[in-house]
């Protein structure tokens, strides 16, 4: 005996409505360093970069264009980075969780390379700095809504630690 | 009639040999009450399909205790794969009437009738003297009485799993015309940890969750693990001291060598369906252009050149074209071009940025994500674009990888915030979408190609 096992219709859509952005409580996570009071680091530390220069600028989803509030941040950074001189350093780019994994380590390279273009452009010798890109892979703040992608969107000028 | 199945192996720790060591045909003794063309065929070419009631009778046991175990788990195992395939409804062995002591006689196909079973599996499992186990089994046509398949196999104990999905696999081709999928693994990536310091592990497991074995240790961050069509190696990019790079590793033995000599980052790699080539991304600066790699003589081709991100390679089945994504017009797109780089065109036009696109091992759709302003989708299209449909959406689905028959599609889902990814599986009809096991969170998964 044969069994015609045939269904009504042809291929099925399947849509599951997305989820609501719950704005839900969102474990912020304060920039490093930012619980010490301002001026307290001794001068040339990477403590007074992170504290008193801001270690990091922030993007726009999917865009790597600097933004005038992260000019003003980077000219602070060339600044201090042509006094001391005697750090070299890595500029790490990343991006939000809004985005697929491949997409987003040359998103947070692309960001790199804009923070890199831009010191150079400031006289800050490029043989000190490196970049490194790390996509989606390491954020710094972990919620489900902007106010925390915002903060992941970001490249930071890490100081080797020696200094030397 | 003998065909010999490849050995595989069980994994790491390295070189432990599998063993299945060859299928003998079992003569048939059903009653042959129709011919052959008439035989019971599940017809899968629609969008959905009334699962086939099935009978998988638990295996007898040679003669040991540890066979009877062994006899249970096999049958169970069967039962599971057919199950998760959507396409067939295992029926409960509480309603069975008929217990198969002897599979070597012919059943009583009134008592599987009365339960409506229309297909019924028989078997047995035996420990022989030299240390090996012998499974053989028999499927049978209910209402025609008749037996569509027998054959057995030998192998090593451990590997008493993979003889259970070889059957499966040998079962659902008899019954629905089309190759199987159980005898596969799935390379991904295991993650634990906080979010923002998450620890991930490249890891391998069967199909169906079984059998994981870690193949890093987390000491560096890794991703985008895809397995070779053709040996036991991945390729996948791994941070280490350095800049992070694109690297080969040999499941079997464990060594890494690193894909190419490029100055700056490689990432998203996948091999050519040849084996000998890697496809992968190379960052220069501001952008992300597309290479090949040729593994033995290490001449690597550039294929892209734009001022933009070109990422996410994937080559058709039989290598004369390959998929890609770019945002050279704005936004991530999914283009495809020849094996040379020439004729790239775009071929997604719909609202969203489409990404990771991954060609079926039937050549006739290409999977994506696609990213639209309410979440992440995964869909498929056809290579020229037309035809999109979308399988499953929310919050976030990422990273498509199909079966390799091409009916089956697994991707990661993250439900955002603290939590982490876990991986699914949606048929291609999008339709019998279900959650993978993995012992902790787990995404970027790719599937083997069959093992036998």
């Amino acid at each position: 005996m044969i069994r015609m096992l045939r269904q009504l219709g042809g291929a099925r859509v399947a849509f599951i409505v997305g989820l609501a952005m719950l704005a839900a409580a969102c474990a912020k996570n304060p920039m490093d360093g930012a619980g010490q009071a301002l001026g307290s680091a001794p001068p040339g530390s990477p403590q007074e970069f992170i504290v008193s220069v801001g270690d990091r600028v922030f993007f726009e989803s999917d865009q790597s264009d600097l933004s005038s509030q992260a000019q003003a941040t980077l000219d602070k950074q060339a600044q201090w980075l042509n006094h001391y001189a005697k750090y070299t350093f890595t500029i790490e780019g990343h991006a939000d969780e809004r985005g697929t994994r491949e997409y987003n380590i040359a998103l947070g390279a692309r960001r790199a390379q804009s923070v890199r273009d831009y010191l150079v452009g400031r006289g800050v010798d490029a043989n000190r700095m490196r970049t490194i890109s790390y996509g989606k892979e390491r954020p710094v703040a972990v919620c489900n809504d902007i106010s925390c992608w915002s903060q992941n969107r970001r490249a930071v000028t890490v100081l080797n630690s020696t200094g030397s | 009639m003998t065909e010999l199945i490849r050995p595989g192996f069980g994994g790491l720790p390295i070189g432990r040999r599998g063993l299945i060591t060859g299928a003998g045909a079992l003569a048939g003794v059903g009653l042959l009450t129709r011919p052959a063309a008439a035989v019971l065929k599940l017809d899968v070419t629609q969008g959905t399909v009334q699962p086939l009631p099935i009978a998988i009778s638990e295996f007898v046991g040679g003669g040991s205790p540890q066979d009877i175990e062994a006899g249970k788990g096999v049958s169970q195992i069967i039962s599971a794969d057919l199950r998760r395939s959507g396409l067939f409804a295992p029926i409960d062995p509480a309603a069975f009437v008929e217990k198969i002591t002897n599979p070597d006689a012919s059943p009583r196909f009134q008592d599987w009738r009365v339960i409506n079973a229309q297909a019924l599996v028989t078997g047995r499992v035996t420990r022989q003297g030299d240390g090996r186990v012998k499974a053989e089994f028999r499927l049978w046509d209910v209402f025609a009485g008749q037996q569509l398949i027998g054959q057995q196999y030998f192998t090593q104990p451990e590997n008493w799993r993979r003889v259970a999905h070889i059957i499966a696999d040998a079962i659902y081709e008899r019954l629905t015309g089309e190759k199987g999928y159980f005898d596969t693994r799935i390379v991904f990536v295991d993650e634990s940890g906080p979010k923002e310091k998450r620890i991930k592990r490249l890891a391998i497991m069967d199909q169906d969750g079984a059998n994981v074995t870690y193949l890093t240790r987390g000491d560096d961050l890794v991703l985008t693990p895809r397995f070779s069509p053709t040996s036991q190696e991945i390729t996948y990019m791994s941070y280490g001291k350095g800049e992070p790079r694109v690297y080969l590793l040999n499941i079997e033995n464990g060594q890494r060598e690193v894909v190419g000599n490029f100055p700056n980052m490689s990432f998203s790699p996948r091999f050519a369906p040849d084996g000998q080539r890697v496809i992968l991304s190379l960052q220069q600066g501001s952008n992300a252009n597309i290479f090949v790699m040729d593994l033995r003589s290490k001449a690597t081709t550039r294929l892209t050149d734009t001022p933009a991100i070109d990422t996410a390679p994937c080559y058709s089945p039989d290598g004369t074209q390959i998929c890609f994504e770019s945002d050279r017009g704005g936004t991530q797109q999914i283009y495809v071009m020849n094996p040379d780089g020439s004729n790239q065109h775009r071929i997604s036009f719909g609202q969203g940025r489409y990404s990771t696109p991954v060609w079926s091992p039937r050549g006739d759709v290409i999977a994506f994500t696609k990213q639209t302003g309410s979440g992440f989708a995964i869909g498929i299209m056809r290579p020229d674009g037309q035809g999109e449909r979308i399988l499953t959406e929310g919050y976030h689905n990422e990273g498509p990888t199909f079966a390799p028959n091409g009916r089956v599609i697994m991707f990661f889902r993250d439900p955002g915030g603290a939590a982490g990814p876990q991986l699914y599986t949606v048929d291609v009809t999008g339709y019998n979408e279900q959650r993978v096991p993995t012992p902790s969170y787990a995404s970027d998964p790719a599937w083997s190609p069959l093992r036998s």
